[in-house]
């Protein structure tokens, strides 16, 4: 690969959501841009850093408007890579119903997570469960 | 009040509805996406309901939750709902979640209008 921009970092501390989403997907698109992620990637990816933020402010800040969720970003040639922490107590993933079993596949609600261990390459849940830890790495 | 994120157009029970947004992703939006689909649904009964998908390049989980209780309204009017013109990403999605089980998917709007039963 020639491609050799500069890698992007970037840390934010987020205390709006919608603000804050307006913020980082144009950054993180450009940053994407830039090290040649594929259409695919972009979609993948954005739609991650989505489900992500939204449930560090909704379930981990339960929306309180005194908290914020912290955001960082490294994204190179070979990956993307993110973390969000929220100020909320935690939780374990574990406890979370898998929503695409027979018995939960009517259920509306809890489907982000899937999403993101779905369109990401590594998720990670540090415990106590309120930092994810995921990264999107470019198929060899 | 915030403007309409769809257009609906209604003949008798058929109901055709458009998303305006290429994103489906704010969560007021969503709420307000599903509350004006609700209504148009409440007001047939046996509704048979097209969802175009046409505009959409994305959308969220929230918006998978909200087409379900859509799904369920549908259901409990005795009605049909049908969703087409699908990204083939955003269908994917669906793949993922097992949520094409759940609700029809068609290729076309008049492919859907065909397998309206």
């Amino acid at each position: 690969m020639t491609n050799s921009a500069k890698a992007f970092r970037c840390e934010h501390t987020l205390r709006d959501l919608r603000a804050g989403l307006e913020l980082v997907h144009p950054e993180a698109e450009a940053a994407l841009a830039a090290h040649g992620f594929d259409e695919g990637a972009k979609f993948a990816i954005r739609l991650a850093i989505e489900e992500a933020v939204v449930n560090a402010f909704r379930h981990g800040n339960r929306n309180d408007p005194a908290k914020s969720v912290r955001y960082r970003a490294h994204i190179d040639d070979g990956r993307a890579s993110f973390e969000v922490q929220d100020e909320g107590p935690g939780f374990d993933p574990k406890t979370i119903p898998d929503p695409t079993e027979d018995e939960n596949l009517e259920i509306p609600s809890g489907r982000g997570v899937m999403l993101i261990k779905a369109y990401m390459t590594e998720v990670e849940y540090v415990p106590p469960g309120n930092l994810l830890r995921m990264t999107y790495r470019k198929p060899a | 009040m915030a403007g309409s994120h769809i257009s609906v157009r209604k003949i008798d029970n058929l109901i055709r509805i458009d998303f305006i947004d290429r994103n489906i992703l704010d969560e007021q939006n969503i709420h307000q996406i599903g509350e004006e689909i609700l209504k148009v649904v409440e007001s047939e009964f046996r509704p048979k309901v097209v969802i175009v998908f046409k505009n959409v390049e994305h959308m969220s989980s929230a918006a998978f939750g909200t087409l379900m209780k859509v799904n369920e309204k549908v259901k409990a009017r005795d009605g049909q709902l049908r969703l087409c013109q699908i990204t083939p990403r955003i269908h994917e999605a669906f793949v993922m979640t097992r949520l094409n089980r759940i609700f029809s998917i068609s290729d076309t709007y008049e492919t859907a209008m065909a397998s309206f039963t």
